[in-house]
């Protein structure tokens, strides 16, 4: 069990998001990702990466696909069973 | 915090008027969910509409309206809402679905009696968190659970009882595309109209992370106990995407499907529009013979079927344009090209967003104009804005295919490649730099700020619906005819009669129309636009194309058809023209065309979406001057080259 950025995962990795906001002021982006279905308990898991250096990143949560970039992804933060 | 209570406070009231003066009145039902759900699909379904369907979040950029007639017999006003993922409005989008929703859109004149809150019953876990906030407003509801036969094929067994029994709302299976279900929705509407007191008190607060978080825990909990057996995830569209949005192979099949776009845009079009023109000139050819010479035959031949048939025979073109663009929304594939594009989108300051109304531009920048509705910074929304119109729209295709033919040479260059069809991808290609660019400037000079987010859904993919692409073509086509009918023919009409009139004076030299009053106009004109290597009568026909951009090709055709007093209205525009222009006039046009701002319609869409004069002036001043000098320079520089 480690806490990691949902940012620095690769595709393919997944874990259970632990925490949303992490690091960000706004709490309209923070809402904005909850909507979305960034939420505690959930599980998130990084499907694919764009070209050119991986960024941004598919990322299924809550049963639907979501593309964000990864500094957006590090607003969420997730445990990865191992 | 202020303008916040005073909202709510607002809605109470309006809320409260509009039920109790609309007792007896027709009944309104808005469709409210998250984008991609089918809630367009549904809106259709139940009023036989037009409205068109994306695929794509926030392409339901205005609410539709319709109208529908129950089995009893009354008849309900159907209002379509922009899909939304909650009601905390960031978005121009989600603002208009929130204020109708609480009443506050003064355009919308009755607010709701009921909501139809659709969810995709495919991504329940996300769609019902918005049901339960729009539960939380007060407003009676029905969930439509729409896209269950997708659902049910993946193997989801939802006890629809529990289910509605733990929401506290009608639930009702839907297929929107194909109709089944809307009976029954439409029954239980009606139950639940006949069930209101005529008293519903709506209240909106903002939202606090905690409701967030308890509402997605209570729609965890109720899923917990109505569903039987859980849907085994879809692969395919992971499987699709795995080669889509694959660094290599999805770069390849972005540049493809595009330059596939453009070859067949060329190629494919040129039979049906070869069959149109021989049509036009026979037509031509038997007014020619049946009426006798005069000022009546040359309005007919000359004026209406010269300027309006050469407009007409692009329909072709313009068609096979927006079938690519429909069915590339249709299907899903918009958004995987925004995810693709996103980190060169970034580079210039662009929001990742903008890639979608950019691409819907290259039909038509109006509509492009306003998809930018999905974007919540209003510094990140002007730069779309301003750089959309640069993106080629379908109405600049007439100019720049005539143009290509009667200048470019039609060799094959690699393959199936030939060379009109490059220089129109190179044409295409240099607006959107030309888009990239400015933008660029924009965010370093005016529009400073962060770089703006991403975060946007990936639907899954669908086949498109037959039915609504041809619908959105028709609609299309439909109003390019309108057009042709009726602001080009009465431009064709008034531009012969400039052309025609005064007459030459007795044993003139000249050709008649350079003592038109067209003539004078242009020749005034001259001074200014020879630098750019335009003549008089370039001059004259582009007066008009500031209205719309596709008006040039009848202006042209009629200003050359009066003036050419041997063949008149019966010889193809464009031999005309390589008779008459040096490939440096052509060139300069064609950039002329890829950079000026010559839309009214454009103009009007971005002064009702900015809500200001300021931002349509600056875009017709920052695009006329763009283009001015792209056309001094490439004028300058091919008569050069042509010289040396």
């Amino acid at each position: 069990m480690k806490t990691v950025k949902l940012g620095q995962l690769r595709a393919g990795q997944q874990g259970r998001i632990v925490a949303v906001g992490a690091g960000v002021e706004s709490a309209a982006w923070i809402q904005r990702l909850m909507a979305m279905g960034f939420l505690e308990g959930s599980i998130a898991e990084v499907v694919h990466e764009a070209p050119f250096g991986g960024d941004p990143l598919a990322v299924r949560v809550r049963g639907t696909l979501l593309a964000l970039r990864r500094q957006e992804a590090n607003a969420v933060e997730v445990v990865q069973d191992e | 915090m202020n303008e916040v209570e005073t909202l709510q406070h607002l809605s109470l009231q309006e809320g409260l008027s509009r039920t109790q003066s609309k007792a007896v009145a027709q009944k309104t039902v808005a469709l409210a969910g998250n984008p991609n759900c089918g809630k367009t699909a549904l809106f259709n379904a139940i009023t036989g509409g037009k409205a068109k369907v994306g695929n794509y979040p926030g392409v339901t950029v205005e609410s539709k309206e319709g109208r529908v007639r129950t089995a009893t017999g009354a008849e309900l006003r159907v209002v379509d809402l922009p899909g939304t993922y909650s009601l905390d409005a960031k978005t121009p989008d989600e603002m208009i679905t929130r204020d109708v929703l609480c009443g506050l859109d003064e355009k919308i004149e009755a607010s709701p009696d009921l909501v139809i809150a659709v969810a995709d019953a495919t991504q329940l876990e996300r769609n019902l968190g918005l049901v339960l906030e729009l539960q939380k407003l007060g407003r009676p509801i029905v969930l439509a659970l729409n896209m269950m036969d997708i659902a049910q094929q993946r193997g989801l067994d939802l006890d629809l009882s529990v289910l509605s029994r733990e929401l506290g709302v009608s639930v009702v299976p839907t297929v929107a595309t194909r109709r089944q279900g809307v009976v029954t929705l439409l029954s239980e509407v009606e139950k639940k109209l006949g069930e209101l007191d005529g008293r519903t008190l709506i209240s909106w607060t903002p939202t606090t992370q905690e409701e967030i978080r308890n509402r997605f825990f209570e729609v965890d909990r109720i899923l917990k106990l109505s569903i039987r057996k859980n849907s085994v995830p879809t692969l395919w569209t992971d499987r699709v995407d795995r080669v889509v949005l694959h660094p290599l192979w999805g770069s390849l099949i972005l540049l493809c499907v595009f330059g596939l776009m453009f070859q067949t845009i060329f190629n494919w079009a040129e039979i049906p529009k070869g069959w149109i023109e021989s049509q036009i000139q026979v037509l031509s050819e038997g007014i020619g013979q049946l009426i006798p010479d005069g000022p009546l035959k040359s309005l007919l031949v000359d004026g209406v079927i010269s300027g309006v048939g050469s407009v007409i025979v692009f329909l072709p073109q313009i068609s096979l344009l927006y079938l690519f663009i429909l069915f590339l929304e249709d299907c899903g594939y918009m958004p995987r090209a925004a995810f693709l594009m996103d980190k060169w989108m970034g580079k210039v300051g662009l929001h990742g967003r903008a890639f979608i109304p950019l691409l819907s531009s290259f039909a038509c920048a109006v509509p492009g104009i306003m998809a930018t509705r999905t974007i919540e910074n209003r510094r990140d929304r002007l730069t779309t804005i301003l750089v959309s119109p640069l993106m080629t729209c379908s109405a600049r295709l007439p100019v720049y295919s005539m143009l290509i033919a009667a200048f470019i040479p039609n060799q094959i260059v690699f393959g199936p490649i030939r060379m009109q069809g490059l220089v129109m991808f190179g044409l295409y290609f240099a607006g959107v730099l030309a888009a990239l660019l400015v933008a660029m400037l924009l965010r370093a000079t005016f529009f400073r700020g962060p770089k703006p987010t991403l975060l946007m859904e990936l639907p899954t993919y669908k086949w498109p619906d037959s039915k609504n692409i041809v619908l959105g073509l028709l609609e299309r086509a439909r109003l390019f005819i309108t057009r042709a009918g009726t602001v080009i023919l009465s431009v064709s009409i008034l531009l012969w009669f400039l052309s025609s009139y005064p007459k030459p004076p007795e044993g003139a030299l000249d050709p008649a129309i350079s003592y038109s009053f067209a003539g004078k106009i242009g020749q005034t004109l001259e001074p200014f636009v020879k630098p750019i290597g335009f003549n008089w009568k370039i001059a004259v026909a582009l007066i008009p194309s500031f209205a719309a951009r596709e008006v040039m090709i009848g202006s042209l055709a009629t200003v050359y058809a009066v003036g050419d007093q041997k063949s008149g209205g019966l010889e193809l525009l464009g031999h005309r023209l390589a008779r008459d222009w040096s490939l440096a006039t052509a060139l300069s046009l064609l950039v002329w065309y890829v950079l000026a701002c010559q839309c009214l319609s454009t103009l009007a869409v971005t002064r009702r979406e900015t809500n200001s004069w300021t931002w349509p002036v600056v875009m017709l001043v920052y695009m006329t001057t763009l283009a001015y000098l792209g056309s001094f320079v490439t004028y300058q520089l091919v008569s050069y080259l042509g010289r040396a």
